[in-house]
């Protein structure tokens, strides 16, 4: 009997990813462990480890397959002592609905350590969906597995992916899609030549999310210069401490004082839902971090309660990770607040778009010399720009003021973040 | 002395105003239902179920006349209007008490009276001019219904000018027969008479008749009953009716010149207009717009506690649409979870005329008016091998797909049984199928359904029979 090699689910809530390459051939012999396929999920692709030895007999779904249902099979593994005529007329025990047990006994995801995401598929992962609302999803880059259903028995339908905007009552009042050319309009063909490169996933999510943010999302900026000579100071003597395994960046320190102004006002650690404003207790930093061909932002979980150190390592690893393509899904998904830094880049200050459902976003500058007046005489400090964006329809401009005044004072005065 | 205290009120016993009392005493609520003249309404006394009575019996005639075709002699045929109209009393008379079997199966209290508005929470009912009761209730549903629109000059006497009432008790088969107005009203009346040998004449005011369906289908029928030999007049008007002896004629005005015609008899289905008359709505703050209550999508009016479901609430007056808001509305009061308001696009509508016609969802020409693109199917009837044993090869079963998403969007069929074949695409477009789940589903062969199969393989150029 060939072994089967089942689509493995990334997440809890993963229905279905691209299979983007193969690393073997049929024939190839393998060894447990070894990377037979690379699998693309929203925003990152992963590696896939055989878990049993043998030989490749088939290849069921072939390389660049995009849609592939999880618990699919994917390719058929010949045991030890069975040739190739194993496989005739054998019939896969078939598509999403294979036995739940088998699909980590076939294949796994190269970071076997954290279990849940490779945990048995449970029924309670099952999508129920329309097949209109699934091709809708799909056309729009959707994943219904974040989708509310409000069909029967929680089913997703047409609305739940269609109607964007809050209050919609029919179809026909639903949001208009964000106007986007094709490759093919004719506005290009007086325009130079140029190379198409086709969308990925993570191409898609970014355009849709932040068009959606961008015309949905009610935005406002608060802008503060602050001083951080003193942030400065402190960090040179925190590094340059005997036996130091850290080595903590300007951006660590803002993670962190931010995390902590958020604690301090928490009305700013929120977002915004139709029924009501989520509150939440405890604050989760996404971070942007620029990888190849787009941007991630891994999270931080629960920052305010971390030393600079530990957290100047987590945001290390994270952003190595994040440009390996190697983030699990729960490692970029569900933060409650994101900093964006272009300060490497010199730019002295900028707005973001915030990331919903996340109520906030802030953006961190450059620090540079700049002239300041102190006491009524000019002086030099090294100053940020911080510019906050938050949604107006959780957030209000006193309650971001109050949140962003909090973060000056702790920004400038940092031996606060020791408390 | 009788309880008057209820958990809900619903004022007319038709189908929307029943269905609402039984669900809302399956709900637990302690039920008064208040109708004044025949539980089951028009619908089910006046409307849709004796008038199929009356047509089956014309369809059976006509499947008589043509028994030849079939190899069946038929020596002496004729028919007994009397005897037919009975059959229809009857049948109505049987549901009649069937709902009122059902009523009283789920405990709802019934009132045999009108009911009216008498302050917020309370209904008085009368009979005869007499008060009989005043009831209280936090919640009181408004399901009165409609009644045919009479056109001024045009009254109905119940000998030569015919509304439906009449006309579904008639005395005569008028030998020229004028109709007025080709919605499914009139073209069901006009297809009857005609088959049991009026020579009749149908007036419609726009460029088609049966202008709530798709244009095609329209233009089918045209076709057809032209054929059949009924005159059909578009973009025509009826000045007026001069009564004579045993006579009418009538001022016709087609295409901007006037013509005087005799019939025997005239049937008027010129729409209908809504009973928001003597219910106490004055001096509430529920809204009457075209005789029409105005409701929200929960079918709550602008009067708290007050909610209007049914034709009286507005189009498409059909008899499942009032049911449907009666659940609705009863759900809504009730607190249940996961309700959603009616979708208009996927009611389904019925015309019994012959060849029959059934829809549902949009029109070609609304799914244009959206700016939706689609992708249309059709199927004949000829390509279809049960039709042709049936000897029924006149017919078309029409299919329009976003041609983004591919969400069936409309279904228009004219034909045999074409009535008994919509639910199939309506339940398809409630449960959100594709054209793909429909193409996968295996339609039994040899059927009328093959057709609705092949009409969804065609709007993708996939037909294998035509």
């Amino acid at each position: 009997m060939p072994i089967e090699i089942l689509m493995p689910a990334l997440s809890p809530t993963m229905t279905e990813g691209n299979l983007a390459k193969w690393n073997v051939a049929e024939g190839d012999t393998i060894a447990a462990g070894d990377v037979i396929c690379e699998i693309e999920t929203d925003k990152a692709t992963m590696e896939v480890e055989a878990v049993d030895e043998g030989v490749i007999g088939k290849i069921v779904v072939s390389g660049g397959t995009e849609a592939v249902a999880v618990n699919a099979v994917i390719a058929l593994l010949l045991e030890e002592g069975e040739d190739a005529s194993a496989l005739d007329g054998y019939t896969p025990s078939a598509g999403g609905a294979a036995p739940a047990v088998e699909a980590p006994a076939a294949a796994t995801a190269t970071p076997a350590a954290p279990a849940p995401t490779a945990a048995p598929v449970t029924s309670g992962s099952r999508v129920f969906a329309s097949p209109l609302a699934r091709r809708i999803a799909a056309d729009k880059g959707v994943d219904l597995g974040a989708v509310t259903g409000s069909g029967p028995h929680g089913r997703i339908v047409k609305r739940d992916v269609e109607n964007v905007k809050p209050g919609a009552k029919t179809a026909a009042s639903a949001a208009a899609p964000a106007p986007a050319f094709t490759s093919d309009d004719p506005v290009f063909a007086n325009m130079p030549a140029c190379e198409a490169v086709p969308n990925s996933n993570m191409r898609k999510i970014i355009a849709k999310r932040l068009t959606e943010s961008a015309r949905d999302v009610p935005h406002f900026n608060l802008t503060v210069d602050v001083e951080i000579d003193k942030l400065l100071q402190m960090r040179k003597d925190l590094n340059a401490r005997e036996n130091a395994d850290y080595k903590i960046s300007v951006n660590d320190f803002i993670v962190k004082a931010t995390a902590y102004a958020l604690t301090q006002v928490p009305d700013c650690n929120v977002a915004y839902t139709d029924d009501a404003i989520l509150k939440f207790k405890q604050v989760d930093m996404a971070i942007a971090v620029a990888i190849e061909g787009g941007l991630i932002t891994p999270i931080v979980k629960d920052a305010a309660n971390k030393g600079l150190a530990t957290l100047s390592k987590e945001i290390k690893e994270l952003a190595g990770k994040a440009r390996d393509g190697k983030l699990m899904p729960e490692e970029f998904q569900g933060g409650t607040f994101t900093i964006s830094n272009l300060g490497m880049f010199g730019v002295k200050g900028f707005n973001s778009i915030i990331n919903p459902p996340q109520g906030g976003i802030l953006s961190v500058g450059a620090g540079e010399q700049r002239a300041v007046v102190k006491d009524g005489a000019l002086a030099i400090a090294t100053v940020v720009t911080l510019t906050l964006a938050v949604d107006h329809r959780c957030i209000d401009g006193a309650t971001g003021a109050a949140f962003i005044k909090e973060l000056k004072a702790v920004v400038e005065n940092p031996v606060a973040l020791m408390l | 002395m009788a309880e008057t205290n209820f958990d809900l009120i619903v004022v007319g016993g038709g189908p929307g105003g029943y269905v609402a009392a039984i669900r809302a005493a399956q709900l637990k609520m302690k039920v008064a239902l208040v109708e004044a003249n025949h539980l089951g309404g028009i619908c089910l006394n006046w409307g849709c179920i004796p008038t199929k009575a009356l047509l089956r019996s014309s369809e059976i005639y006509h499947n008589m006349q043509h028994a030849k075709n079939y190899g069946l002699t038929v020596e002496g045929l004729g028919f007994d209007l009397d005897a037919i109209v009975k059959r229809s009393r009857k049948v109505s008379r049987q549901l009649n008490g069937g709902v009122g079997h059902l009523l009283k199966k789920n405990k709802v209290t019934v009132f045999d009276g009108y009911g009216k508005l008498n302050g917020a929470g309370k209904l008085h009912v009368e009979k005869d001019g007499k008060g009989i009761a005043d009831l209280t209730s936090k919640h009181i549903i408004l399901a009165t219904g409609a009644r045919a629109r009479e056109l001024p000059g045009m009254e109905p006497d119940g000998k030569l000018i015919w509304y439906y009432k009449d006309a579904l008790v008639p005395d005569v088969v008028p030998e020229r027969l004028l109709v007025i107005g080709s919605g499914a009203i009139g073209i069901e009346f006009a297809s009857f008479f005609h088959t049991l040998g009026s020579k009749t004449t149908v007036v419609e005011m726009v460029d088609r008749i049966v202008p709530a369906e798709d244009a095609e289908i329209s233009d089918f029928l045209l076709k057809s009953l032209t054929k059949d030999g009924m005159e059909i007049l578009t973009s025509a008007g009826v000045k007026g009716l001069k009564k004579g002896k045993d006579s009418v004629t009538a001022t016709l005005e087609i295409g901007g010149k006037t013509e005087e015609r005799e019939f025997d008899r005239v049937i008027v289905a010129a729409g209908i207009v809504g009973n928001v008359e003597n219910l106490g709505l004055e001096g509430t703050k529920v809204k009457v717009d075209r005789s029409h209550i105005v409701t929200n999508e929960w079918l709550e009016t602008g009067e708290p506690g007050v909610y209007a479901i049914g034709d009286v609430a507005g189009a498409p007056w059909l008899a499942h649409k009032a049911s449907h808001e009666g659940v609705l509305c009863v759900e809504k009061i009730a607190g249940a979870k996961g309700l959603h308001p009616i979708n208009n696009d996927r009611i389904p509508g019925c015309t019994y005329c012959r060849p029959q016609i059934a829809s549902v969802g949009l029109t070609e020409d609304q799914a244009k008016e959206r700016g939706l693109k689609v992708k249309v199917g059709r199927f004949p009837f000829q390509g279809n091998g049960k039709a042709i044993a049936l000897g029924e090869p006149e017919g078309l079963i029409k299919v329009l797909f976003d041609d983004k998403t591919g969400e069936l969007l409309g279904a228009h069929m004219i034909g045999a049984e074409v009535t008994e074949l919509i639910q199939g695409y309506g339940i398809a477009m409630e449960l959100e199928t594709t054209e793909s789940e429909l193409m996968h589903t295996v339609f039994a062969h040899p059927t009328l359904s093959e057709m609705m199969h092949e009409s969804v393989l065609d709007a993708f150029g996939r037909a294998v029979h035509f």
